[in-house]
This record gives structure tokens, sequence and C-alpha cells, in this order.
């Protein structure tokens, strides 16, 4: 029986495959020479097809006149524009039905995900049942609707529908007045510019001496008083005007409402401030509800309308009355109407001081169509609706979650340190939702973006419409317009993620 | 000091709430007037209500001319709906032009993949793995079969005469199962520690994610042709189903990315640590968390996918919405001022029951995993 | 069952300014009663505590300690009886609640800090915007009670970057700066590592020397033995038995309180 030796002198020789450096270097260069190979074959396969087709390629038809029409566009457009100039309509139209959407479908966002947080159950069910039901539609199919079933059912151009202001809607869109200043508007909006300015440095200025000092500066404590009176007679002059030269007309209402907004007005600066301000809600809510419900119940005679909208006003009237009643008015509190007078009331001292006028130029039915004013295109008004209306969807889950990641410990800690409910959710909550919130919202943007191109199947001349479709049927290179659209969306998609990388490092919480 | 002391002596039973805290009254002023402005919400909500409830019933219900009106009642100026019109274009939204004789094969072909998918679905149902391989192995090869025919003495369908439902769930279902796999290819690629590998997989993944949907399809359906040899035809269905797939696949990619990183890193170490090879590694230990993890993600991806389907309307594929189109702008006979939007009508009920579901079922596993989670 | 620890802070109590009010009544809860839904979660509650008085209470998991004291700043509403805070009745009235809450402050068991502020913004966000303080003075205060927990070091961190025990005693300097009369304390250092419950103890038995008006719901025994005037023993949403101390712990009269304490001290 022989002893078989177990041990050996020299280490194990690896088998040359099992080391996995090599054994990586190998699979890469394959998984590389396969990738190349293919790239090869693809370009001469496609190298082959062009010839057979007879057709060129390069990106000089750049600099060749397009020759064809473009429907909608923010620059002068003309069939002898160029191919570059295409794609610039192309940008701008994209970026701008982008941006319309993104900025409504925000507010609308917000507002729903917000509602359907609510402890009211009727709001927080109508936004649970709006988010799962928009969302769970393509928007594809919710596109096709706002244009196909109601855009392009509204009535012919002689039939078009009035709407207030001066607007008309039809089947070619929605034409409203196009606002023409004159020479000397500028000036207005130049005051109105520095009003801006003014404003938000008084704004900051009182806000810092108010964490400075613990109050807001004595400058402004009389000056803010005075303006809060002259707003709420403002106010409540025009909504009383409204109110009795409209729905229960009187004669002499311009007096009468004057008496009474300044009665109220001088109310507002006593102990009996609280009444005012519900006398006020009391006016403006009367005048809205009457002309939002008389708009939403047209059949229901306006009596009835007026009678319900009183009443409606009479409880917020009495929820405002309380709520200040609750929690007076005190010099504690941010000169917002002053803000408000320096914003409205220098352009307009501005604007009667230099004799401006900003006429309107109302759009005009002709024999076929309308003259003058803006028109707005359906395929723009269905895009950029659909965006909104989607997208809203969507963000509110975003704004839903964010809200609710915050723990609720927090709103705890603030309340026992007796933070009044503004200032929590605006110190504590909001802070730390939108943390959570941005970057998600961020990519719903970016979706927003690249959704936009949906709008090239109801005709709306975005970047894909008008490079990916009519350019490439007109100039034959299909290539080089699809390799220019992919980089312009990467683009956009690399500065998003830019954006969104900065605000993730800034705003990060620090941690161990 | 006075004695604090204070024993108690009797024991205070349990009573129900008073009746301000419980019952219908409560749950009022609780969720509807708990505070003034809630009153004022309630009211502003139960007015929305009252002015968008009672013309929807009735243009959907009490006018809506049923499924066997007649044109002529449609065209009714005080008409609403037009059910009848979805009733008797019925047969085309779901099978498009597929052959009237013939679709008791996409029929067999539904129940099939009913039968195979419910219980699948149903945790409790066993023999879960033979479920699945008959689901993803025979049950697509029979419907190939049963579908295209030209074989077995079925006559020959070609996929341009398929269209409607049949398309939109074709392309879905492919769509969402063959992503899978290449998106957990592309996952693990994305994580490898060869440079050439990994920085393919990222532009593939970054580059699909950062284009719309609709320049992949363009890519796919229109240009293919270009990069093929010349004389080579690839079927158009096949087209949009490449691009949908590979467009899927990246987002899938970066979802199951995400279960991946949620591994700790000790699971990693074990796996090594037990003599396994990367494959085994991944099949065995990781794959199994990581997937459990991303399911929610992926149902979304399945939903967002299966809206998206519609997008190959644009590239000339004949789907749901296609089909629907088709009938509202060129079904003549029943042409009235309601025709259009009682057909998207039914076809967002479509898309958003199937979504809907969907969601829901998704939900219902996201609390599974989590009690599971939690033991 | 609650997780009960005894941690002793070795040293003098100095009890010179430990005084109990014979006349001024701090909290006056009155028959109170409280439910979850139907579900009857504090019964009949009859509880005055006098200026001074430092209270602990202790009782098993689930029998309503912090549901009673997080009635008392109303972060829980009741529903029957009467609850008096500083000769305020708490109500709906949010000015009421307001009040309160002005005065009393509270110690969660989870610290509550706002994450995204600094250590000194969390101290100040409250004296400035509830109080109305300029920020100079607010900052001085908030250095001085960090001074006081003994971590002024700290001020220009974020509280993610503290340990559990440091972020507990800003907590407890974040409600200090309002200058609360009444301070209650929710189970402060059930959520803490044990090396770390000493040094937030520490503090507060620093507050009750100085006289501070106190409730804590706590597991802590030898805080109670040391520093409490009075201990409340609390099952089934009831109070069944209070003492002194000494009493309580040596003599309890109620089988229930005899069960607990049999099976949390050895």
């Amino acid at each position: 029986m022989t002893i078989r030796e177990l041990g050996r002198d020299t280490a194990p020789r690896m088998s040359f495959f099992n080391d996995p450096v090599i054994r990586g270097i190998i699979y890469q260069v394959v998984v590389a020479a396969l990738l190349l190979a293919f790239v090869y074959w693809v370009i001469g396969n496609t190298a082959a097809n062009l010839a057979a087709q007879k057709k060129t390629n390069g990106f000089d038809f750049l600099w060749k006149t397009a020759g064809f029409d473009i429907s909608f566009a923010l620059m002068p457009w003309s069939r002898a524009s160029y191919y570059w100039e295409a794609l610039v309509v192309g940008i701008t139209n994209t970026l701008l039905v982008a941006f319309i959407g993104v900025v409504f479908a925000t507010m609308l966002g917000f507002t729903i995900g917000i509602a359907r947080l609510s402890s009211n159950f009727i709001i927080a069910r109508l936004a649970a049942v709006y988010i799962e039901t928009i969302r769970n539609i393509p928007l594809l199919l919710q596109l096709f609707f706002w244009y196909f079933a109601v855009l392009k059912t509204m009535p012919s151009v002689r039939q078009s529908i009035a709407l207030p202001f001066d607007a008309f809607i039809n089947q070619r869109g929605i034409m409203v007045p196009r606002p023409t200043p004159d020479q000397e508007f500028a000036w207005v909006m130049v005051a109105l510019v520095g009003a801006l300015i003014v404003a938000v440095a008084i704004g900051g200025w009182a806000a810092r001496v108010r964490t400075r000092t613990g109050r807001y500066p004595s400058q402004i404590v009389w000056p803010s008083k005075v303006a809060d009176a002259v707003v709420t007679f403002l106010v409540a002059f025009l909504a009383l005007a409204l109110l009795l030269g409209l729905v229960f007309p009187i004669a002499s209402f311009v007096v009468v409402s004057a008496v009474i907004a300044a009665a109220v007005a001088l109310g507002s600066l006593t102990r009996y401030a609280a009444i005012a301000k519900g006398a006020v809600t009391f006016f403006v809510s009367f005048v809205l509800f009457n002309a939002l419900l008389g708009f939403m119940f047209g059949w229901v005679p306006s009596l009835v309308v007026s009678l319900v909208s009183a009443l409606t006003a009479l409880v917020v009237a009495q929820v405002v009355y309380a709520n200040t009643a609750n929690r007076p008015p005190s010099d504690a509190r941010f000169p917002l109407a002053l803000l408000v007078l320096i914003i409205v009331g220098v352009p307009a001292l501005v604007y009667w001081a230099t004799d401006a006028s900003l006429a309107f130029e109302v759009p005009v039915l002709e024999r076929f169509n309308f003259k003058g004013g803006l028109q707005l295109p359906p395929e723009f008004i269905a895009l950029a609706f659909g965006l909104t209306i989607y997208t809203a969807s969507f963000i509110a889950e975003t704004v839903r979650a964010g809200i609710l990641a915050v723990n609720r410990g927090q709103t705890e800690a603030a309340q026992s340190l007796g933070l009044k409910d503004g200032d929590r959710l605006r110190l504590v909550i909001v802070p730390q939702a939108m943390r959570v919130i941005v970057p998600p919202l961020t990519s719903q943007y970016l979706n927003l973006t690249k959704n936009s191109s949906l709008g090239a199947a109801i005709g709306y001349p975005e970047l894909f419409n008008v490079f990916g479709g009519t350019s490439i049927s007109q100039s034959g290179r299909a290539i080089e317009c699809m390799a220019i659209i992919m980089v312009v969306y990467l683009t956009f998609s690399l500065i998003t993620s830019a954006i969104m990388n900065w605000y993730n490092g800034r705003v990060r919480l620090v941690e161990r | 000091m006075t004695n604090i002391a204070y024993v108690r002596s009797d024991f205070s039973e349990a009573r129900a709430a008073p009746r301000s805290t419980t019952g219908v009254g409560a749950w009022l002023h609780k969720n509807l007037f708990a505070t003034s402005t809630d009153a004022v919400l309630t009211l502003l909500g139960a007015l929305f209500l009252l002015w968008v409830l009672p013309p929807l019933v009735n243009f959907l219900f009490i006018h809506a001319v049923g499924i066997n009106g007649t044109v002529e009642e449609c065209r009714l100026e005080t008409s609403g709906a037009c059910w009848a019109y979805v009733w008797s274009e019925m047969e085309f939204f779901i099978y498009g032009f597929y052959d009237i004789p013939e679709v008791w094969r996409p029929n067999i072909v539904f129940a099939l993949g009913a039968l195979l998918l419910v219980p699948l679905l149903i945790p409790r149902v066993p023999f879960k793995r033979a479920n699945a391989l008959l689901l993803l192995i025979a049950f697509p090869v029979i419907s190939y079969y049963l579908l295209a025919g030209g074989a077995f003495g079925l006559k020959p369908m070609p996929t341009e005469k398929w269209g409607g439902l049949l398309v939109t769930l074709i392309i879905s279902a492919v769509g969402i199962i063959v992503s899978f796999p290449l998106g957990i290819i592309l996952a693990l690629g994305r994580q490898s520690k060869m440079p050439v590998i990994k920085v393919l997989c990222i532009a593939f993944i970054e580059l699909i994610r950062a284009v719309p949907l609709i320049t992949i399809l363009f890519m796919a359906s229109i240009m293919l042709p270009l990069f093929m040899p010349q004389g080579t035809t690839v079927d158009k269905l096949l087209r949009a189903l490449v691009g949908v797939t590979l467009f899927s696949a990246a987002y899938v990619a970066e979802i199951v990315r995400g279960g991946l990183q949620a591994i700790p890193r000790g699971q990693y170490e074990a796996a090594a640590s037990l003599g396994l090879s990367y494959w085994k590694q991944m099949y065995f230990i990781i794959l199994p968390q990581a997937l459990k993890h991303v399911i929610p993600g992926i149902v979304n991806n399945a939903i967002a996918l299966f809206k998206d389907t519609s997008l190959v309307y644009i590239v000339g594929m004949k789907d749901l919405l296609e089909a629907v189109k088709t009938k509202n702008d060129t079904a003549l006979e029943w042409q009235s001022a309601n025709t259009p939007t009682t057909g998207y009508i039914f076809a967002a009920m479509v898309f958003w029951s199937f979504c809907f579901s969907m969601s829901r079922y998704s939900m219902y596993m996201e609390r599974r995993l989590n009690t599971g989670y939690k033991r | 069952m609650s997780q009960v620890s005894e941690t002793t802070v070795e040293r003098e109590i100095d009890t010179s300014h430990m005084q109990v009010s014979e006349t001024e009544v701090a909290i006056d809860v009155v028959n109170m009663h409280k439910w979850y839904g139907d579900f009857h979660v504090l019964r009949d509650i009859n509880l005055r505590v006098m200026t001074g008085e430092r209270i602990v209470i202790a009782g098993p998991s689930g029998s309503g300690k912090s549901t009673l004291i997080r009635c008392i700043n109303r972060l829980e509403e009741h529903q029957e009886g009467q609850i008096i805070v500083n000769g305020t009745e708490l109500t709906a009235d949010l000015k009421r609640i307001d009040e309160v809450r002005r005065e009393v402050g509270m110690v969660f068991q989870h610290f509550n800090l706002f994450p995204h502020l600094t250590i000194l913004q969390n101290l100040t966000l409250a004296p400035i915007w509830v109080r109305g303080i300029p920020k100079a003075e607010a900052e001085a205060t908030a250095m001085h009670y960090l001074e006081r927990v003994k971590i002024p070091e700290q001020a220009n961190k974020y509280p993610g970057q503290l340990s559990g025990g440091q972020q507990q005693r800003v907590a407890i300097a974040r409600s200090l700066c309002m200058q609360p009369k009444i301070m209650l304390f929710d189970e402060p250092t059930s959520a803490l590592d044990p090396e770390m419950v000493k040094e937030v103890l520490e503090v507060m038995i620093s507050l009750a020397e100085d006289g501070m008006t106190m409730i804590c719901v706590t597991h802590e025994m030898g805080f109670a033995r040391q520093v409490a005037n009075r201990v409340i023993f609390m099952d089934q949403g009831q109070i069944i038995e209070e003492n002194e101390p000494e009493a309580f712990f040596s003599n309890p009269q109620h089988e229930r309180t005899k069960l607990f304490l049999s099976q949390i001290l050895h």
C-alpha cells in the first residue's frame, strides 16, 4: 500500500480561464466585439439600403429650404424657412406647451393632492375619484377625447360660442382679445416692475425686523393699517357695486356702495374689525357664488340662485367672522395689504398720470373667419389641457406621499410648542415635505415634456411632429432627424437630472 | 402634607361611547362639519356634485340609447350616449379585421390566458411553478399557432388582420413578460464590475429612458427595415413588440436596480462566502429577495406599459384605441353628435378596468408582503 | 410587557426648591372620559395636580398613561368631563388650546426634533414665532438652556448628527425655551440605549430641583423613588392607586398594583 502524496510543493496551477480578472477581460472583449460587429453590420445594411433608394445622408439639409407649412409657430415661419428653423420651431412649441402644462399641472396637482388628505369626506373622495380615474386612462385616449370629441365638435366658425370678455370658442380653437398697449403704457410696466421690487424689499425688511426685534417696524404699522382699510374699501366697493348694479339693480348704486364700503372700511380700524371682515367676506362671496352658481345651474330661476348664494355667502362670512374674532388681527401681522396696495396702486397712478391706454384688439367675426385677436388653435388647447389634467393626477399622488412622509410626531411637536396651524405648516411641515416631493415632481415635469410628443397624434407641431414627421418625409433624412430629436430629449433629461442632483445635494438632511 | 394615598375600590367597566361620538350624527360631524371651514368645503363639494352628477348620469344612463337602440334615436337632440353603436361595432373593437368565422381562435386564447393567469395571481392556489411554466412557455406557443394559423389545418391569419383589444393585450402581455428578464439582465449589468458591460448597460438604460416612447416605436417600425439586409421584411406587429419591449426593459432595469440596492451588503457577502458562482448567487440568493421588494414597482410599470401600448396607433398599428377612432371617424351609418364621445368613453372604460384592477392587485400584494416583512 | 429599568442617578437630591403649593392648582382633571371610536380608553379620570408637584404615572402598556397626558395639552380630545390647565378649561376653542399649549411643555418618546433645522433653530423657532421674542434674545435663552442640558457645543449641528440621549436633551431644552409652567414627559427614555438614559434622567432631576411642575409617564422606577412626590398607577384606562413613592413601592394596596410591581421588581 503506497501512501498517496497529498501535499504539493508548488501552488496549484490555476486554469487560465478560472482567473476572475482574465475571465472578466475575456467577457468584455467578446461583448465589445459582438457589439462592434453588430454596429458594422447595421451600418453596412443601412448604407446599402440608402444607396438602393438613391438617398443621400449628412446634416447639410439643415441649411436647405424646408418648403412646408407649420400651423402654429412662436416665430415667423414660411415655406421659405430652413430646416434648422423648423427644428427651433419644434423645440419652442414643445417647450411652450410643456411650460404651460407644468404651471397648471403643478397648481391643480397640489390642490388635488392636499384635498386628497382633507379630513372632509366629500373633498377627499372627490380628489380620490379624480386621481383614480385620470391616471388609469391612457393619455393618448384623453387627448383624442378632448380634441376629437370635445373641441372638434364645437360649433363652426359662424356659430361660435361667445364667452365673457370678448372671447369666442369654435372648431378652430379659442379666440381671445389681443392686448395692444400704446407707447405710454411702457411707463406703467416700468412702474409695475419698480413697485414689485419696492414691495418685495419692504416685505423682506419687515420680516427681518420682525425676527430681529420681535415686532414689525413701527414705520409700517400705521401705513399698513391705512392700507388695510383702503383695500377693504376697494374690495367692498367693487363687490357691492356689482351686487347692487347687477343682482339687485337699484338707482344710484355707486353712491350707496361707496357709503357702505366706507363704513365697513372705517369699522375695520375699530374693535368691530371682525364684523367688518365678515361683512366684506359676505359681499365678495355673494357676488362670486352668484356668478358661479348662475353659470353652473343656468336652468334654475335666478331668484333661487341668489337666495342660495346669499345663504352660502352667509356661512362663509360667519366662518371668517368667527376666525377673526377668535384671533384678532394685531400689529404682529405681515403687512400684506400694504404690499398689495403698492403693487396695484403705483402702476394705476402712473397709468392715470401718463394718460396711457391699454386697448384690446377684439376678435371680430368676418365672412368666413375671425380677424384680429389672439387665436389659440384647438390642437394646442387639447394638448395643454390633456397634459395638465393627466400629469396633475400624478403630481397629486406625489404631493400626498410627500406630506404623509412627514412624521406625525412633527405635527405634534409643533403643536405642543404652541405654533399656530399656518406657522406649523410653513415652518415645519412644508419644508420637510418639499424635500420628498421635489425629486419625483421633477421627473413628472420631465415626463410631461416627453408626453408632449403625443401632440403629434392630434396635429400639434411639437418637436416630434415637425422634425420626426414632416421633416423626414420632406427631406428623407430619417436617421439624421431622429438622431437630432433624441439628442434634444436627452439634453432635456440631462438638464433635469442635473437640477435634481443639485437640489438633492442642497436639501439633504444631515445625518451622522 | 395631607395624605395623598388613594386606592380605587370599584373597577369602572368600559361603557359605550356617548351618542355624540358614534353613530351617523357623529360621523357626519367628524367628516363633514368638524370645523366651520369644513362646513363650507362640504357645501362647495355638494354643489359641485349637484352640478356634475345629474348631467353625467343623464348622459350615460337615463338619456342614453341602449344596446338595442337605433341610430335615429342616437341622432335625437335629447339623446345621451349611443351604446347601440358600441354594441354593434363590438366585434371590430375586440378583434379588428379578424375573420368573423374564425374568432373562436382568439376567444380560446383569451379563455386560456385567463384560466392560467387567475390561479397564478391568487396566493393560496398551489402548483405555482407548473402554472407559471405553462403560462410563459406553452401558452405563447399555443396562442401563436391558434391566432396566426397556417398549421394544423387552421386558416392562415396574417397579423395585419389582427386588431382591437386583441392587439392591445398581445403587445402589453409580450412587453410586460419579455421585458422582465431583459430588465433583470440590464440591472445586473449596470451593477457589474466590468466597465465595458457597465457602461453599455447604463448608456442603453439612460438613452431609452430619456426619450419618449414614440421615438422608440418610430425607430422600431419605420427605421428598423433600414438597418436590416436588403429585402428582409419584419412583421409590423413584431417591430412594435420589439420597440415596446426594449422601452419597458429599461424601466424594469431601474426598478430592479432599486431592489438590488435595498439588499444589505451582508447578503452578497454571505452568498459569495458559500462559494456559489456569480449566476448561482444571483439566482438563489439575491434576486429572490430583490424581486420581492420590487413587485409593486413592476406592477406599476405594467400599468404604465398597458396604457402606453395605445401609442402604437402613431406608427400605424391597429390596437383598441385605433379601432375606436377608426369607427368614430368612418362609421357613417352611426354618425351622430355623441358617437365619438361614446366610443372614447367605451375605450376609456376598457383601459380603466384593466389598469385599475392591476393597481388594486399591486396594493393587495404590497400589503401582503409588508405583513410578511414585519414578522 | 413594558420595559422597566432601574437606572439610578447617584447623587443627593437638592430638595430646597421642591415645594408643593397647598393652594395653587396647576392641572385639574374632573370625571374625564375618552373613547377611541367605541374603545373606552380613559375612564373616569380624576386628578388634581398642585403647582410644584412631580408626578410619575406607571402602568402596563395600553393602560392609557400616554393618552392621559396627551389630553392635557389637547393632542387628544376628551369626550366627557373637564380638563382645566392653569385655570383654562380645554374645549374645542382654538384660542384656549393655544393658551394652554404655550404654558405646557411636552417631551416625546421619539424626541420629534425638526430634522431640517439646526439645534439652535429648533430651540428658537417657537419663541420667535409664538411669543414674538427678538431673535437675539431667543438665541441667548436657547444657549442658556443648551448649557443647562450640557450640550452648548452642538448648537449649530443638525438633530441627525446627535446621539439619542443628546437629541432628547435638546428636546427638553426646546420645551424649556418656551418657559412653560408645566412639563409633560411621555416615556422620555424608552427609545434610548441604556447608557443614555442616565444623562436624560439627570436633566429631568435638575428640573425637578428647580421646582418645575412635572408629569412623567415613565418606567424608570428609580427616578420615581428619587424625585416624585406622588406615583400614580393606571390600568385599563383608569387610575387604580396613587400614593407617595415610599408607600407605593413598599406597601401597594390594590391587587393589580401588587401584580404589576411583582412583575417589574424582583
